[in-house]
Order: structure tokens, then C-alpha cells, then sequence
């Protein structure tokens, strides 16, 4: 799973709808894999509005990573220099890929497992809404 | 034949061995590729961004790479662990959730663009344990659909409808929901082509300002 979708995946129990701790969800013995992709810089650009950037902080924060910028860079798709900025996000969000480890909620203290890079969402059936 | 929803629940029944048989069958390859590329055809995004796409039952990613070609991300969703396996052998692109979407779609509100979906619907209607009960599975799937998506985001799902009433069932959950659109049936005389695609849209698009 690639660290892009941290960014959006959040607790799957009904009781967790709209709680604010339920995401990020929090990461945990997480085994890392840098994994070449290609650099497509419109994805970049398009998905940049809708990142939550506190949530990125937090997330790298688990995985290890304290030394992101506390503000989402200004990007000015005119300005050749952004083409850097943008290859660092790339690598961050798009080839950082969570192999192994777990997902928890900090709402309601679910635990999710990520293996073979695949998370798993299935809830037993006592909490399946 | 008798239809894969009325033999066994959707994770018993592509197992690893249906799971191949279905991936490497090149009939049911060209069916499937046919009926994405109608579903991108209802979406209608705009061809010059990269669009972020959610893939509802998206087994070994056959849909998935048509959206790869297209210049689109995706993440796709399927309650088969085996399917979601051959995916991984297949390198496919996208992200791969194991969930079951009568539980919900896990994802913060206006994440995707739009949501494609190719044959897993139906199974909603399903009540294959004694504990699920298809109305709330289908109403809990598409209130949690409607907010992963970005105002005015749309849905294309191709879907077999065992009868009228899981047609009605399926439409009025999704309305309930608060989405707009409805079916759209493409080859209504041919028993054989005759097919089903929910199209929906959430909302409209926010202002751009
Ligand atoms: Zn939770």
C-alpha cells in the first residue's frame, strides 16, 4: 500500500463515522519498501488540494520520518524549480510503500493488518455495521 | 447456468482456482474490458488530469489497467483474498483493499473522483450469513460511498440484478443515500448483451472560486 493512501483510508467500524481520532488511523511495526514508479507530476498537482497535510505529518511521524515541512510547499506549476518538489512528494507518497505491519484506530482501538502490502478492512462479525 | 451469487458468498466463491479460471479466461477478459470502458464512457472525466478512482469489486485488476492505460490512479476494493492475490502476481498498479464493502467504504470524505464498479454490486443484495441483513449492507455501502466522494463525483456500476426488486432495492438505497441518477440499460431487447449500469452522481461539483 502506498503511503498516498494513508492519507485517506480511515477506520471502517460504523461507530467511528465522523470521530475525529479515527484518522489517520495509527501505524505501527511497519516494514517500508522504496518501489520505482513512474513520476507522473499531473497526479501530483491534482491530488495535492484534497491532501491532509497535519494527517502526512502524523503518519511519517510512525513510520520514522520527522523531518517533512510542517506547511504543505506552495507550488507554482510555472516555476521549473517545483519539478524537484514535486519528485519528493512522488517518492514519498507514491513509491514509500507499507509492506507489512498495523493500522490501529485511535478511536475505538481496532486493529487492522497490512500483509503482502494488502490491508485488510474485514471486521468480524460482532462489529460488522 | 446457475449465477455465481446464488451458488456461494463472493470470498468462497472465488477462491484460487476461480480466481485464475476467471482471470485467464479470455471471453470473460474481453467482457469485462468491454464493460469498463462503457462504464469510463458514462463517467465522462475529463481526459486532461490524472483522475483518483475507486475500483468496487476489483478482483485481479482486470478493470484496473484498462484506468492505469487511461492515466488514471486507482485503488480498488474486493472481499476475495485469492482475487486481490492474483492482482499481486499480476503487478498491477493500483492500491488493493481486502474488505467487504457491505461494511462500508473506508475512506475519508471527498477522496475519490469517481467509482467504477464491474459485476460486485449485486452481491449486496445477498444474505449469506444469518447475520447480514442486505438492506442495511446496502444502505451502509452507498452513504459511505456517497461521502468518500468529491462533490459532484460520480459513479458507474455495471451490476446483474437477479430481478426487479433488487433493482428497486439497489436504486432506492442509493437515493436514500442522497445520490442523483439512475439505471441505465444497455441492449434492452438482447437477452444475451442486455446490461445494467447504475450511474450516479454525488451532488454537484463545489464552486470553483
Ligand atoms: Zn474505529
Amino acid at each position: 500500500m502506498k503511503f498516498l493512501t494513508t492519507n485517506f483510508v480511515r477506520c471502517a467500524i460504523k461507530s467511528c463515522d465522523g470521530a475525529v481520532n479515527s484518522f489517520p488511523l495509527k501505524y505501527s511495526e511497519i516494514e517500508l519498501v522504496q518501489e520505482e514508479q513512474d513520476f507522473q507530476p499531473e497526479f501530483i498537482l491534482g491530488i495535492l488540494p484534497r491532501l491532509d497535510w497535519p494527517a502526512i505529518l502524523k503518519v511519517a511521524a510512525d513510520l520514522g520520518n520527522t523531518s517533512l515541512p510542517s506547511q504543505l510547499p506552495e507550488i507554482d506549476i510555472n516555476d521549473p524549480s517545483n519539478e524537484i518538489l514535486l519528485k519528493d512528494l512522488h517518492t514519498l507518497l507514491i513509491e514509500t510503500q507499507l509492506v507489512q505491519g498495523k493500522m490501529i484506530c485511535e478511536n475505538c482501538n481496532h486493529v487492522y493488518h497490512i500483509k503482502d502490502s494488502i490491508p485488510n478492512f474485514l471486521l468480524p462479525p460482532h462489529l460488522a455495521n | 447456468m446457475s449465477r455465481p451469487e446464488q451458488l456461494a458468498p463472493a470470498e468462497v466463491f472465488y477462491n484460487e482456482t476461480e480466481s485464475r479460471k476467471y482471470t485467464n479466461n479470455t471471453r470473460i477478459q474481453h467482457i469485462q474490458a468491454k464493460m469498463t470502458l462503457r462504464a469510463l464512457e458514462l463517467l465522462n472525466l475529463p481526459k486532461d488530469t490524472a483522475n483518483f478512482i475507486l475500483d468496487i469489486g476489483c478482483g485481479s485488476g482486470l478493470s484496473g489497467e484498462i484506468l492505469t492505460e487511461e492515466g488514471d490512479m486507482w485503488i480498488g476494493m474486493d472481499i476475495s483474498p485469492d482475487m486481490l492475490a492474483t492482482a499481486l502476481d499480476r503487478e498491477v498498479e493500483g492500491d488493493l483493499l481486502l474488505a467487504d464493502i457491505g461494511n462500508g467504504i473506508p475512506f475519508r470524505a471527498g477522496t475519490f473522483d469517481a467509482v467504477i464498479s464491474i459485476s460486485a454490486i449485486q452481491w449486496l443484495c445477498n444474505a449469506d450469513t444469518s447475520n447480514a441483513d442486505p438492506k442495511r449492507r446496502l444502505l451502509r455501502f452507498f452513504n459511505t460511498l456517497y461521502a468518500s466522494l468529491k462533490r459532484g463525483g460520480k459513479v458507474a456500476a455495471q451490476f446483474y440484478p437477479m430481478n426487479d426488486n433488487q433493482l428497486d432495492q439497489i436504486q432506492s438505497a442509493a437515493k436514500v443515500a442522497g445520490f442523483q441518477g439512475g439505471v441505465v440499460i444497455d441492449d434492452p431487447e438482447s437477452k444475451k448483451n442486455k446490461k445494467y449500469y447504475l450511474v450516479l452522481s454525488a451532488g454537484t461539483p463545489d464552486v470553483q472560486i
